[in-house]
């Protein structure tokens, strides 16, 4: 373990990917991402690895696949309407099972919306984005260190599926500075080798990557398995965090940063004598539908509270599948709602809970 | 018994699905010969483009990606970064090259990507049924052009190969035919040069085949090869428009 240094969200995760055997980077500049690709510019090199910066976020994408399918740790990043651009590239690798991690540090939307954190994409990274029966194992960091720790995660498992792995930040998570630590190295040589790539066929029949399949049947196949890897990654991959939750009346639900600021009005409530919890999502892909329905089961109403006009609250109410009132607070645009607010709508919702 | 002809063996033991008379199956021959003749076939992977070619995985025995529609060359410099030492190139018709992919091309001559390019000029999208194309000619009747392209409104063919020799990065360009068995030995030349470059890292090289498409210009193959003569060559010069050692040979 090395000591503990003080980094930017967007730096940390770039180093992260580093010490994870990641040599590779495309990308595009957009904010706020931009010391991303910056910092791999600078660093990459010194590891005898490849920072370019493409054309444009549909060949940086594209470049992602091609070095996926040669076998490297990849990694491109960008932010909401830049990754609106990737979504074909997503389905490919998808489609053509090629493992890869993608950085969205969300902007506020829709077109070219704004530069301030928001939360808007949370359906376009959950639900597919791009075209096709597909999904992304996505990871949704609330601080500096965790950013670090889910980037790490995230590479091991994009081998582990062979499919692509988003991380989902917003502007505050990028922007931030907080002390980090980082694990220990890997060496991309002391990395499995992967069978499947393409990197020239001596001795053996060729190595195809590809998602085409003119024959109905046979990509009805390839969908029954990618369903598979998909419950497979349900059964496995939830990750959770839930504070407070044990004895609470109320719940809160949140991701990413947002969920930092509603702990505030939580301890704040807790002092009033209100009784609530925290139900935080680290994976948005696979949701944790479980550990949401058994509070639901328990709590007399839940409050999700996010920067858009309403996404996860979506999976939010699937999961308490009316087991008790799913109520939503957001703030959109690049509007951070307060810890303040977030008391206030509790408290208002608890008082007429009570009438 | 004296072997005069065989299948090299960079290509599979298979029918291929391209019409009859249509180029692309000669295409497919030279770059196969190529690689076996500069014994680089387990080194190299192809990128297929979306077109007709979009097969060329199956006829090919050597590792392969298939690309989404014009980002072959963007996932080629994946893998060519990835794997400096192998041989890299993509197969990409008109459609795929000149029109969705025109950035993708123009950036990875841009950076002198050190891969090679085949690019399939036959004037028309041949998979989807024959639609106009950024290459087809004026007064050409398409699906899309059906009164014939008017240059008013659908502008004028596209020069890939004099576009892409304005780059500093291009290190071998040329435009060949493959309407007579001169101008095929000429084919198979030039991408054999265009795969040298490549071997000795001097950056980006394309060869542009003047093609057929004789299902969707409505022709028997003969007569497609000769329109190709008369009306293609006219508009897209045959020749080199750049080469490693400088200067063009027109």
């Amino acid at each position: 373990m090395t000591d503990k240094i003080l980094m930017k969200g967007n730096e940390a995760i770039a180093e992260a990917a580093i010490k994870a055997g990641c040599r590779f980077f495309f990308g595009y500049p957009i904010t706020p991402q931009n010391e991303l690709p910056a910092y791999m510019a600078r660093r990459l090199p010194m590891e005898d690895g490849v920072f370019l910066q493409a054309e444009s976020e549909v060949a940086a994408i594209n470049m992602v696949y091609g070095a996926a399918g040669a076998g490297a740790r990849v990694m491109t990043s960008s932010s909401s309407p830049g990754i609106s651009l990737k979504q074909e590239g997503i389905s490919y690798m998808a489609g053509s099972e090629l493992p890869g991690v993608i950085v969205n540090i969300i902007r506020g939307g829709p077109g070219l919306g704004g530069i301030q954190p928001a939360q808007s994409d949370y359906l376009q990274a959950t639900k597919g984005g791009g075209h096709g029966d597909y999904r992304l194992l996505v990871l949704a960091p609330q601080s500096v260190q965790e950013a670090v720790d889910l980037t790490t995660e995230a590479f091991e498992l994009a081998d582990k599926y062979r499919n692509p792995v988003m991380i989902l930040g917003d502007g505050m998570i990028g922007q931030m500075m907080e002390p980090v630590e980082f694990g220990e190295e890997i060496s991309p040589e002391d990395l499995p080798k992967k069978e499947w790539a393409t990197v020239g066929n001596k001795d053996r029949k060729p190595n195809i990557i590809n998602s085409l399949s003119l024959q109905a049947e046979k990509l009805e196949e390839l969908n029954i398995r990618l369903q598979k890897k998909y419950e497979k990654m349900k059964e496995e991959e939830v990750r959770v965090e839930t504070y407070k939750t044990e004895d609470a009346d109320y719940a809160i639900v949140a991701f990413g940063s947002m969920a930092r600021i509603a702990l505030s009005a939580i301890e704040r409530a807790r002092e009033e004598g209100v009784k609530i919890g925290l139900i935080r999502p680290i994976s948005l892909f696979p949701y944790p539908d479980q550990v949401v329905g058994k509070v639901a089961e328990q709590v007399k109403f839940m409050l999700t509270v996010e920067m858009s006009c309403g996404q996860m609250v979506e999976d939010v109410r699937l999961a308490a599948n009316g087991r008790c009132p799913v109520y939503f607070y957001g703030r959109s645009g690049g509007v951070v709602p307060t810890s303040q607010e977030i008391y206030e709508k509790i408290m208002e919702l608890v008082r007429g809970e009570k009438e | 018994m004296k072997v005069v002809a065989k299948r090299p063996e960079s290509l599979m033991d298979k029918p291929t699905h391209y019409c009859p008379g249509c180029t692309h199956g000669i295409t497919h021959r030279l770059v196969a010969e190529v690689m076996d003749e500069m014994g680089i076939r387990e080194k190299t992977v192809g990128v297929a483009p979306v077109g007709c070619a979009v097969l060329a995985y199956e006829y090919f025995d050597c590792d392969f990606q298939q690309a989404a529609h014009g980002r072959a060359p963007a996932v080629a410099t994946g893998i060519k970064r990835v794997l400096p030492d192998n041989f890299v190139f993509t197969y990409q018709g008109d459609g795929d090259l000149a029109s969705i992919g025109t950035a993708e091309i123009v950036h990875a001559a841009m950076r002198g990507e050190n891969i090679t390019t085949i690019f399939i000029n036959n004037a028309i999208y041949g998979m989807t049924g024959g639609q106009m194309a950024p290459t087809t000619m004026i007064g050409q009747k398409t699906t899309t052009s059906p009164y014939g392209r008017d240059s008013k409104s659908a502008g004028n063919p596209i020069r890939v190969v004099e576009m892409l020799s304005t780059l500093e990065g291009s290190a071998y360009l040329a435009r060949v035919g493959l309407f007579n068995n001169k101008e095929i030995k000429k084919a198979k030349k030039a991408i054999r040069k265009a795969f040298e470059t490549q071997k000795e890292g001097k950056g980006f090289s394309l060869v542009e085949l003047l093609s057929t498409c004789p299902t969707n210009w409505g022709m028997n193959p003969n007569e497609a090869l000769d329109w190709v003569k008369s009306n293609m060559v006219p508009y897209y010069p045959l020749g080199e428009y750049r080469t490693p050692e400088g200067g063009d040979n027109k």
